[in-house]
């Protein structure tokens, strides 16, 4: 028996090393660093243990405006993509010639290097003086007038950002779902058609009900994802992202550890305990709204 | 006569209503389609106009009819993408590579092996599926820069080696071989580590070539470890490459060359999609069912 407990964790020791290493102790790390008040780089040292990195962070307008600009993006995007990605899942479950050619291309944006796709949409709205790009000509032909999205005004940067997450986004949601929409027992479907139930019934009363699960999973992970958006925002503003107004509270955390204002792990630790307390929350949110109104099988 | 009149007239309107509706449904599903691959349309089509062509278009056009590969060129001489490329290339298969013995090893012991504590510390990784990675890099962030392991591939390699989902995944398939091999094995002796390479990896092979793939896909695109850890450009991989590019490569208005990069980039990955787009979307797709 101790022969084999050995053996045991030996086949477990580089999973334990590594793990313990570069997870579990930065996961109790983060929090001491988080209380130790003014820590930098520089001077390694700190003044005190207490909460002010939390009231700096929080006071940091920088922050705030990154707050700010995740919440909006969350809110946009996760019902966005979630609906878009449920209707063109019932689309393809409809049809049958080229189902798969549809899927496969739809799918396609997932295997991308963000930040080199994203340069392409940034080409696409960005306005120069040499030309004000493809989608401002497309806002002329339909008689608008040109906007620069990259750096122009906020709203039409928060729009380029969504729009972006959205298309980034879309593969696995419609993924999962045209694979939640195929496992729906044929039988409910041929009974409801033979009691001459609508179409738009079938959908609400059948099909809706047992998919949700993987839509309440999706809308799940579609928030934790939309919170730690970064790489988007990067690939279309560039790194530094608290001049352009669209800095994210991921994209805070690593400016506070890296880069021109970088150096302070101790804020940047304490605006990730902050990040992690607000997905938890709206994760048990969530979770809590699902268990009310989530058909499990 | 009269009732097969009607019969004919039902069934010639059903058969519009389905025609008029399939002709919507697929002019929608295209529609999604254009949007999805415009950009890549664009992309291409960008790297091939020339920079003074480009530049006079006021209004972009959507063909060109004097293609040009000298983007090409003046991507791998100007700016170092081949450099690039290699470490990525080098980050990627060293990367993948360790996470595959270490994820095989412990999902090997959490599947067939039986010893103490086995069960606790199975729970106890599966609670770190949920920790975010943002939380732990910068705790890494310090340890790598204490160690003196920036600009160097151990500092990009080690902390992104161990996917505690991916042992989850492979010790779910490990646990499907029926134990009756198990013991027949070793009634013949064999030992744990040869079960292993002969009768294990062997059978789960579709699984562990699934999760190379999609770790392999995750390693091409990582952007945020490699931003934080290097920053000379002899150890960029090409995500923080193509963002170098972007604010000092050819100069900031030189789309043609820019976008002849970002094609190279997104090539390797899309050969890798188009070969195996139905290994990747069935791995993506169960990982999400049990994510």
């Amino acid at each position: 028996m101790e022969n084999r407990s050995f053996k045991g964790w030996l086949y477990l020791l580089p999973a334990i090393a590594f793990l313990g290493l570069f997870m579990i102790y930065p996961l109790v790390d983060v929090f001491v660093y988080s209380f130790e008040e003014g820590y930098n780089s520089a001077s390694q040292r700190y003044f005190g243990i207490g909460l002010y990195n939390y009231s700096y962070v929080l006071h940091d307008p920088y922050f705030m405006q990154a707050v700010k600009n995740t919440f909006i993006l969350v809110i946009i995007t996760v019902p966005v993509s979630t609906i878009l990605a449920l209707l063109i899942s019932v689309g393809l479950s409809q049809i049958k010639p080229l189902k798969e050619l549809y899927q496969t291309v739809f799918f396609l944006p997932y295997v991308t290097n963000t930040l080199a796709v994203g340069l392409v949409f940034m080409i696409l709205f960005k306005k120069t003086a040499y030309s004000d790009g493809l989608v401002n000509l497309l806002i002329n032909w339909f008689g608008g007038k040109s906007v620069d999205f990259i750096d122009g005004p906020y709203w039409a940067k928060m729009f380029v950002l969504c729009f972006y997450t959205v298309w980034i986004v879309m593969p696995f949601k419609i993924l999962i779902l045209t694979s939640a929409l195929a496992s729906v027992n044929q039988d409910y479907y041929n009974a409801a058609r033979v009691d001459g139930t609508s179409k738009g019934r079938i959908f609400r009363k059948i099909t809706l009900p047992m998919i949700s699960p993987m839509i309440f999973y999706l809308v799940i992970t579609g928030f934790i994802g939309a919170f730690k958006a970064y790489s988007d925002a990067v690939a279309l503003f560039g790194t530094d992202l608290n001049s352009a107004g669209m800095n994210t509270i991921v994209g805070y955390v690593y400016d506070m550890l890296y880069g021109n204002s970088g150096g302070y792990p101790s804020y940047a630790s304490a605006a990730a305990i902050i990040l992690f307390a607000i997905v938890l929350t709206i994760t048990v949110i969530n979770l809590s709204v699902s268990r009310r109104n989530v058909t499990y099988k | 006569m009269n009732t097969n009149q009607e019969l004919t007239k039902i069934e010639r309107s059903a058969a519009v209503k389905k025609t008029v509706r399939n002709v919507i449904l697929y002019t929608l599903l295209t529609l999604w389609g254009l949007i999805v691959l415009f950009p890549f349309y664009w992309m291409i089509l960008s790297s091939v106009k020339s920079y003074s062509a480009y530049n006079s278009e006021y209004i972009p056009k959507f063909y060109t009819l004097s293609p040009t590969l000298q983007n090409y060129i003046d991507a791998f001489t100007t700016v170092n993408l081949g450099r690039y490329f290699l470490n990525t290339f080098i980050y990627t298969i060293v990367t993948t590579g360790l996470m595959v013995i270490v994820i095989v090893l412990s999902a090997y012991a959490f599947a067939r092996l039986q010893f103490k504590g086995r069960d606790f510390v199975f729970t106890l990784f599966l609670a770190l599926m949920m920790i975010p990675n943002e939380l732990v890099i910068i705790t890494n962030f310090v340890t790598i820069t204490n160690w003196g392991m920036r600009n160097t591939f151990q500092g990009l390699i080690l902390p992104s080696v161990a996917s505690v989902f991916y042992i989850y995944l492979l010790r779910e398939n490990f646990a499907q071989v029926p134990d009756e091999l198990y013991y027949a094995a070793k009634v013949d002796g064999t030992r744990d580590i040869k079960y292993l390479f002969k009768v294990m990896i062997p059978i789960c092979r579709p699984t562990i070539i699934t999760i190379i793939i999609l770790k392999v896909i995750e390693c091409w695109n990582s952007y945020v470890w490699p931003r934080l850890i290097t920053d000379d450009s002899n150890y960029y991989l090409v995500s923080n490459g193509i963002q170098e590019i972007r604010e000092n490569g050819f100069g900031r208005e030189n789309i043609p060359a820019m976008m002849a990069a970002v094609v190279v980039i997104s090539v390797p990955l899309i050969i890798i999609f188009l070969l195996f787009h139905k290994k990747i979307m069935e791995g993506v797709s169960r990982g999400g069912t049990k994510g």
